[in-house]
């Protein structure tokens, strides 16, 4: 699938898995896992450096942010605010003018506040960001996204973290077939089936955290979940046959006794 | 110790001296400045600016760097 490369305000992506970096045992854990999974967009989070322990090494010495597109974040906003200031913190860090935003709504759920998250991109946007928003499955906001300029719409396909897999895909086959710029699945997806039928519904990219980071064997699910995504594609694109309710044969009948 | 300033560094009271600049803060605390951002009473320093911010006292640093995470 050389040629089909996923782009997003100009910027040309290989892999179409995403993936965070959370949750992971160690560095070392993490570097293998993105490794496996093959994918070229890493999810980072941006906090304080703790000053009083140095011993710690930093995320980037693992993860080559010349390899790798650095996605910073901004998990654990609730607010415009907190989340306009997280992002103009990663840009001021250096890697990126990417940022995955996300104006949390409810610290149960973790429900995006969709009003909240479109003011935030529209401050972003304004400033030089590629706002690429982390939504609800709601198909009016998502063209709300774009309409105040986001080149990318970040759909959950359930809770983060909550591993239930595509629970409306429906509605994230009425946000794909509506919306003009590229589908991330983001959050929710529990095993390699999820991200599979998030491809074959359409969507450009899945991204995800948990699923693999959570897992028993997280280096094997990342292996899952790399084969996943490409097997869901590649089946999206050659095209499935339509659901019947009674039988067809494959065999021919002519020439039987 | 009679120029010692009392700033909060990331949260944390620490008494430095005065006229000391960012870059020398971010020094003797062992931090690299490549790919770290540096807010100084809530405004965001540029890079470049580092060398030139001298600290007074009472100034709030936050100084933030990126971690693994997905979302949360």
């Amino acid at each position: 699938m050389a040629d089909d490369r996923l782009i997003i305000a100009g910027r040309e992506f290989k892999s179409r898995l995403w993936v965070g970096t959370g949750k992971y045992k160690d560095f070392a854990e993490t570097k293998k896992a993105i490794e496996v999974s093959g994918a070229d967009v890493v999810t980072v989070a941006v906090r304080r450096v703790n000053i009083t322990d140095r011993s710690k090494e930093n995320l980037l010495d693992y993860i080559d942010p010349k390899k790798y597109t650095i996605l910073p974040n901004t998990a654990g906003c609730y607010t415009v605010e907190d989340a306009v200031r997280y992002s103009r913190l990663a840009r001021a860090a250096g890697v990126s003018d990417l940022v995955k935003l996300e104006v949390l709504g409810d610290e149960r759920t973790l429900f995006p506040d969709t009003a909240g998250l479109i003011e935030a991109a529209k401050i972003l946007v304004k400033e030089g960001f590629i706002v690429l928003p982390y939504t609800n499955d709601d198909p009016i906001v998502a063209q709300k996204l774009v309409d105040v300029g986001c080149p990318a719409v970040m759909p959950l396909a359930a809770p983060i973290g909550s591993g239930l897999g595509i629970r409306n895909p429906y509605n994230l086959k009425i946000i794909m077939e509506m919306i003009k710029v590229p589908i991330i699945v983001d959050a929710g997806v529990g095993t390699a089936s999820d991200a599979a039928f998030a491809m074959e519904l359409g969507a450009d990219a899945v991204l995800m955290n948990t699923a693999i980071a959570g897992a028993q064997d997280p280096i094997a699910m990342a292996e899952a979940m790399n084969y996943a995504v490409q097997a869901g594609r590649l089946a999206y694109k050659a095209g499935r046959i339509p659901r019947r309710l009674y039988a067809t044969a494959s065999s021919p009948i002519e020439g039987m006794l | 110790m009679q120029d010692a300033i009392h700033i909060h560094v990331n949260g944390e009271a620490r008494t430095w001296r005065s006229g000391a600049t960012v870059t020398e803060l971010l020094q003797d605390l062992d931090i690299r400045t490549e790919r770290v951002a540096v807010e100084l009473n809530l405004e965001i320093l540029d890079r470049a600016t580092f060398d030139q911010r001298s600290l007074k006292d009472g100034d709030r640093i936050e100084i933030l760097w990126f971690i693994g995470g997905g979302s949360l």
